[in-house]
């Protein structure tokens, strides 16, 4: 009924949609977290600059929320889609925490999200800052579930199997915190504020550079690097210590992560290097000694296993989650670097006219978002073949469908996300083009542009047409 | 006391089904509407901006449907996906045509408005044609072996459920019509009127043509309908589908602004009713029941707790947010 390639397509399927999902959700998380500071710290400190920036904020965070929710929804309905066997197998243990992800996250969502960005005349201040709280607390609590579920075909535990094939939940608090779910939801979470972190500084920097005197461009610039310093160290020990977490758990992927193929003591690191499964070896390795061992172990001689000490069938794809774990780290090491050298300008009272700071901040703006899918595809690639680690082959998981409908619904959503994301993203840019420090009132700017009295109106007309 | 779980946990999805049927309902039926009014009268954003600060809420139900389908009776769920395939994909490629248009439509300029307009309208009729073609693939039945779909790739393409998908546009069109009675004035009000009038016929006639040929898709419909206690519902539903149908034609005659949106809703109901019947106690037809479907009781338990406990809240709070924007459409409210 099916052959090899349309499983190969579904993944592909599946790899693309949540990789476009993914996306979103990450500037949501963090964003909506901003938000709710913003608005309390305009109802607790009564300072215009917060209540402009919460407006300007706003309507962006609508953008890219509005483009989670549909890419969500595509989610929520492919696992029937794609992995129908999977669904009816698992979908016993993931499919409740799921359902809860539903009822607890995305009802509180979109319950609140209409008066956060729609209410402001219509309700007071405090139910206002009530509702953006919502949101928040929504977004994190999606976060919370959804990791859950990730988190437990990582490592499952909790369950036992029924003469149907079905994996019945045994004891739910340990299907719910499995081994790994704890460190993977801290990361993530640090993983979406560092994003927004470096997205807000980004837009804060574009317009500092423009003008320097710019209240709004400095508060979120110096907000966002106040995040950036210091998050990102605590978001690299998160790494470390989910990475010893997945060492236990998952110890192929970690082989594969590391590019070791042998099993030794006192293995070394791998800078760089071509892990090739073919050959067995990772080609061109740019090495130092033992600092792997030391890394994993704790140890100058601890022993690491490589790839040869697991069975071949078992094996991920070495170069992809090799690669991707590397621009992860090499980002979360950019990212240490920005946060430093805000503190010593911030030290020194160049925070705002630092110019090099200032391009550099916005060149990174991005990179947030690229190691959040390099993250991903380390996690995901490197649990496979399996779709729940060591029960269940992701070669047993696929639907019923044949090579030509999963291709023809697969370049569906190709052109689609790309059209249409790709519209959505550069609306959201245009709005960040705008200076966060004049009248934001559409109404106001426009009188302003007829009349051409203000200086800014260049950039409103391009922003605006 | 046992409880049946499995039969409680199909009335809960139905439930959710019914709620996302009666709000997205209305919210797709403004898009479905869209083009059928002038973009330079500022209708448009009026009709939008009914529904901009709810319709993430609206659509929430159907990821609460598809969402518990697969927790509490994942079979179904892992059959009627694959054999739904393409109307599944389909529908969701619409909702994202739609569901960006709230927010992008304001980003643009006039001029290039107008993409996004259409993005709103065709995504609406998208969607919902391919509900409506499931509907109606889900009653002609799916080919079932051991655990999963054995049918073909197109066995939801049958003339009746492009019959099923035509009703639905107009049915939906209709909600969208007497929600804009409701919550507009002036002008667009007395389109909206008659855009009510024309889908409220068109609807009961498509009902009509569905309910006759229903009985006669399998056997089994046709017991359900004409034999044993049945029989009473048989007679009671289009009873009460004709008063329905009459609070709302006498509604939009007489100038009613809220009674027409609640009796379009009332057929709706009636309508889900009769589904329900012919369903009942399978899950997926022709021979899948509900309890074959149920997911084992560990699961079935854990959720039911929350679910009790959740959605009065959310009930709660989702009525408030109707009233917190409730009354006429803002003018100035939402983005202009
Ligand atoms: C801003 C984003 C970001 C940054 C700077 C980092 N990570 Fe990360 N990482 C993620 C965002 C992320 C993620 C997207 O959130 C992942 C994917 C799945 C997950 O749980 O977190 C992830 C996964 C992930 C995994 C895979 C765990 C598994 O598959 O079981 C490891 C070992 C690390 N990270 C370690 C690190 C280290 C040592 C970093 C320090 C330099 C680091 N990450 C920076
Ligand atoms: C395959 C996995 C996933 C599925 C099935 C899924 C499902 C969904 C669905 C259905 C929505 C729309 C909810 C609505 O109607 O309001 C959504 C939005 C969201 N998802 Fe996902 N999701 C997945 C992965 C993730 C991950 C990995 C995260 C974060 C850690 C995440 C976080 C969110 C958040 C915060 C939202 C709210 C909308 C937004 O913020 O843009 N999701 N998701
Ligand atoms: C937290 C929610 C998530 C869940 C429950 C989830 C689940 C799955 C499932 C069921 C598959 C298909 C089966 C398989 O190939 O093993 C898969 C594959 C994949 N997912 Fe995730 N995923 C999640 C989040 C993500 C995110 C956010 C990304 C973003 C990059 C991602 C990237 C991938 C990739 C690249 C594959 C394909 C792996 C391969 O086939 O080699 N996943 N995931």
């Amino acid at each position: 009924m099916f052959d090899i390639s349309a499983i190969d397509l579904a993944r592909l399927q599946f790899a693309f949609t949540v990789s476009f999902h993914i996306i979103f959700p990450a500037f949501s998380i963090g964003l909506a977290s901003y938000l709710a500071v913003l608005e309390g710290m305009w109802l607790w400190k009564k300072d215009a600059r917060y209540l402009e920036l919460f407006n300007y904020w706003k309507v962006i965070f609508a953008i890219g929320f509005a483009m989670g929710v549909v890419s969500g929804i595509v989610m929520a309905y492919q696992f029937g889609t794609n992995w129908s066997v999977f669904s009816d197998r698992a979908g016993p243990v993931i499919g409740p925490l799921m359902g809860y992800e539903v009822l607890s996250a995305f009802f509180l969502e979109a319950g609140f999200l209409g008066i956060m960005l729609f209410g402001e005349k219509r309700v007071g201040p405090k139910l206002h800052f009530f509702a953006t709280l919502m949101v928040a607390v929504g977004t994190l609590f999606s976060a919370f579930w959804i990791l859950s579920v990730n988190s437990w075909m990582q490592t499952p535990t909790g369950y036992i199997i029924s003469e149907a094939g079905q994996f019945v939940p045994d004891d739910w608090l340990a299907v719910i915190f499995n081994p790994s779910f704890p460190y993977r939801l801290v990361h993530m979470v640090l993983a979406a504020y560092l994003t927004t972190a470096f997205v807000v500084g980004a837009v804060g920097a574009y317009h500092l550079l423009h003008n320097t005197a710019d209240r709004n461009a400095r508060l979120m610039f110096s907000m966002a690097m106040w995040m950036a310093a210091l998050v990102t160290p605590v978001q690299i020990f998160a790494g470390d210590l989910h990475g010893l977490n997945t060492l236990e758990h998952q110890p192929a992927k970690v082989a594969a992560m590391e590019g070791h193929y042998e099993n030794a003591k006192g293995a070394p690191l791998i800078l760089f290097g071509i892990p090739d499964n073919e050959r067995e070896e990772t080609l061109y390795s740019i090495e130092v000694p033992r600092l792997g061992s030391l890394i994993l172990t704790h140890s100058w001689d601890g022993e690491i296993q490589g790839l040869k000490s697991f069975p071949k069938e078992d094996w991920p794809n070495a170069f992809i989650v090799f690669w991707s774990f590397r621009i992860m780290v090499g980002i979360g090491l950019i990212m240490l670097a920005i946060g430093g050298w805000s503190l010593l300008c911030r030290y020194r009272g160049r925070l705002y006219e630092d110019r090099w700071l200032a391009r550099a901040a916005v060149a990174s703006g991005p990179l947030g978002f690229v190691a959040v899918l390099c993250g991903w595809i380390t996690t995901e690639v490197g649990r496979q073949p399996w779709t729940i680690y060591g029960v269940m082959r992701t070669s047993e998981s696929a639907s019923p469908l044949n090579a030509s409908e999963v291709g023809t619904t697969l370049l569906a959503f190709i052109v689609v996300y790309f059209v249409l994301f790709g519209a959505g993203v550069y609306y959201m840019l245009r709005l960040m083009k705008k200076p966060p420090s004049v009248d934001m009132d559409d109404d106001a700017t426009d009188l302003k542009r007829a009349l051409g009295i203000t200086a800014a109106s260049a950039t409103l007309d391009a922003a605006d047409s | 006391m046992e409880l049946d779980l499995p039969l409680i946990w199909a009335a809960i999805i139905a439930f959710a089904i019914l709620v996302y049927v009666a709000l997205d309902g209305f919210d797709l039926g403004i898009g479905i509407l869209f083009p059928l009014v002038s973009p330079r009268t500022g209708h448009r954003d009026d009709m939008m901006n009914s529904v901009a600060p709810i319709w993430d809420g609206n659509e929430t139900w159907l990821v609460m449907g598809g969402g518990g389908l697969l927790a509490v009776f994942p079979l179904a769920y892992s059959i009627v996906l694959p054999a739904l395939y393409m109307p599944i994909i389909v529908m969701l490629l619409g909702l994202i045509f739609r569901g960006v248009a709230f927010e992008f439509r304001w980003r643009v300029s006039e001029k290039n408005r107008i993409w996004w307009d259409r993005s709103f309208a065709f995504g609406s009729l998208v969607a919902t044609f391919a509900q409506g073609i499931c509907l109606g693939a889900l009653i002609e039945g799916i080919d079932v072996v051991g655990r999963s779909y054995a049918g073909g790739r197109f066995d939801w393409l049958s003339p009746f459920s492009v019959l099923t998908g035509g009703c639905l546009v107009v049915g939906y069109a209709l909600l969208g019509a007497t929600w804009l009675v409701m919550k507009t004035e002036g002008d667009l009000q007395a389109r909206a009127r008659r855009f009510a009038m024309i889908s409220g016929a068109g609807t009961l006639i498509l009902i009509g043509v569905v309910s006759l040929v229903t009985p006669f898709l399998d056997t089994e419909y046709h017991h359900r309908w004409f034999e044993g206690p049945n029989l009473i519902f048989s007679i009671l539903v289009p009873f009460l589908l004709a008063i329905c149908a009459a609070v709302l034609f006498l509604g939009l005659k007489k100038g009613h602004e809220i009674r027409p949106f609640f009796a379009a809703q009332g057929i709706f109901l009636l309508c889900y009713i009769g589904i329900g019947i012919s369903f009942y106690p399978r899950m997926v037809p022709p021979h899948l029941t509900i309890w074959d479907a149920a997911a084992p009781e560990t699961s079935l338990r854990f959720m039911i707790v929350g679910t009790v406990v959740l959605v009065p809240i959310i009930l709660a709070y989702t009525i408030h947010s109707y009233w917190v924007f409730r009354g006429k459409v803002d003018k100035d409210g939402g983005y202009h």
